[in-house]
């Protein structure tokens, strides 16, 4: 579905990616793990279009998407939940979410706006609360959820448990198997490796803007170098 | 209470309040003060001019003209003096501010050439009639000024929070990285927000033209400043900020002329405004610091 060969990004003369190739499957979730700095935040800039790569090429079904501004890759099918969540924070919920449907023009905007407040009570009940109110949980709820009003084919979700408690992270990651599982592909960064490993089908390790090594979830679980890197194995940490 | 000078503050203070829009639009959506905004609204005052004088047009296509003249010329500083030196890398946060400035310049220069230094008198067919209401003549000049004015800031209101582009508007002036990740064509926004800020300028001309009687290349200057200190006044980049600054600071001037210190109106308007500004230095609808939690 998406595949993307050689891609070098540069910030200012810094080459923060050094030819990053990686292939995410229809219907799979797919992980991007690695350290801070590593280049995972560049590369999801890049997929979505805020970035522009010098080098390489980015495909999406098919079609060549390098070029392409971020609104039009969302036309496409490809969201990003970005970093830090990005809430509109003085707009409401209910139209942050609105936003999110921005592109459509199809008579099931209202439907879907009821589906994801079914999946997301709690913004059923915050609907006319200003976004920059809710909890760091709630935002990032209100993200995916937004996200999600795009009705993406391929979500990519950036650090989606940054800075959030754990019995929450454990909600936040129940929730993309969900999805996922209803049919939108995910592309998922994560310093939470545990997690990330324990729902992904592929990964792969990103070390300072190269991709390391990569395989399935199982694969890499047993594989000791990541273990000991990145799963704390071997040491008391 | 003098009802005769409160209604000539609002008219005078609305359209105080379209120029200030026009600004503090900008300001939201780019973080760009416009300071070529006073000369555009000069250019619309003197279409507007041209068409009652030289071609004998009404007044409503007057405006028109005005309001397609603003609308290119807004068109063309977004298209040449903006666009250009956005996003490139080591461009100072300050180039466009320059760009603008010397647009200002060149705007005003190209209306000395075109209609000469002199200040023009702008005749309104209806200049004579006012109606009596208890003890308060209000003129049918300024019951267009601020009905116009009244219509373009309740207009401009409601498509900003119940249009699909109005809220793509907000959402780019809150985020625009944000905004084109959830499909915003952040381009077309900007370009869409300058050419409405000037279409406001242009408007507002024709309307002070026909307020005071007068039109000249230098008025854009006087009514340029009145303009970034209301949206200081009001905060940077709020719309009700702008609306009310426009008002307060109308309604200033009038006053002090009314309380027989015509001398000093700018003089009393401004210490008003540093005063507010002491007290709510965020201005009086901005904010002291994001709302956004963790």
């Amino acid at each position: 579905m998406l595949t993307v060969k050689g891609l070098e990004a540069y910030y200012g003369n810094i080459r923060a990616l050094k030819g990053i190739d990686l292939d995410v499957k229809e219907g799979s979730i797919v992980t991007i793990i690695g350290a801070n700095g590593a280049g995972k935040t560049t590369t999801m800039k890049a997929i979505s279009g805020l970035l522009n790569p010098r080098n390489g090429s980015i495909q999406f079904m098919g079609q060549d998407i390098t070029g392409l501004r971020p609104d039009q890759r969302v036309s496409m099918g490809i969201s990003l939940v970005p970093e830090g969540r990005a809430i509109l924070s003085g707009m409401s919920v209910l139209e942050n979410l609105e936003m999110g449907a921005y592109h459509r023009n199809d008579q099931e905007v209202k439907q879907d706006l009821e589906n994801v407040m079914d999946r997301f009570p709690i913004l059923r009940e915050r609907i006319h609360q200003a976004g920059g109110t809710l909890s760091g949980g709630q935002q990032q709820m209100l993200a995916i959820a937004r996200a999600l009003m795009a009705r993406p084919k391929l979500l990519l979700l950036d650090e989606p448990s940054m800075g959030l408690a754990p019995l929450i992270v454990a909600d936040i990651f129940k929730i993309i198997q969900e999805i996922n599982q209803e049919g939108t592909t995910v592309l998922l960064v994560e310093q939470n490796v545990k997690q990330a490993l324990k729902i992904a089908d592929y990964a792969y390790v990103l070390e300072t803007g190269k991709i390391v090594t990569s395989g399935t979830a199982d694969e890499l679980l047993d594989d000791s170098r990541v273990v000991e890197a990145y799963l704390g194995g071997g040491h008391s940490s | 209470m003098n009802w005769q000078q409160v209604i000539n503050g609002l008219t005078i203070g609305s359209i105080y309040s379209i120029v200030a829009l026009g600004y503090t639009l900008v300001f939201g959506v780019l973080q760009i003060l416009n300071m070529a905004h006073g000369e555009i609204f000069m250019m619309g005052a003197f279409i507007g001019l041209m068409m009652v004088v030289k071609f004998q047009a009404p007044l409503p296509v007057a405006f028109l003209a005005a309001v397609l003249v603003t609308a290119i010329l807004g068109y063309l500083l977004e298209r040449f003096a903006l666009r250009p030196l956005r996003g490139k890398a080591g461009v100072s946060h300050l180039a466009p501010l320059i760009s603008t400035i010397g647009v200002s310049i060149f705007l005003e220069n190209l209306a000395h050439h075109w209609f000469g230094a002199e200040t023009h008198p702008f005749p309104v067919s209806f200049a004579t009639i006012s109606y009596q209401i208890g003890g308060v003549k209000i003129s049918l000049v300024q019951l267009t000024i601020f009905i116009i004015s009244i219509t373009l800031m309740v207009g401009l209101s409601l498509w900003l929070s119940r249009t699909k582009a109005g809220t793509a508007l907000r959402a780019t002036a809150e985020n625009i990285e944000t905004a084109s990740l959830l499909g915003v064509n952040t381009q077309k926004i900007i370009t869409l927000t300058v050419v409405i800020a000037s279409v406001m300028g242009g408007i507002a001309g024709v309307l002070v033209g026909m307020a005071f009687n007068a039109v000249s290349p230098q008025m854009g200057l006087e009514i340029g400043l009145k303009g970034l200190a209301i949206i200081i006044l009001g905060g940077m980049g709020n719309i009700k900020g702008a609306m009310v600054g426009g008002l307060i600071l109308g309604m200033t001037e009038v006053m002090s002329v009314a309380f027989g210190y015509s001398g000093y109106r700018d003089a009393i308007a401004f210490l008003m405004i540093i005063v507010i500004l002491l007290i709510r230095p965020q201005g009086l609808f901005g904010q002291s610091a994001p709302q956004v939690r963790k």
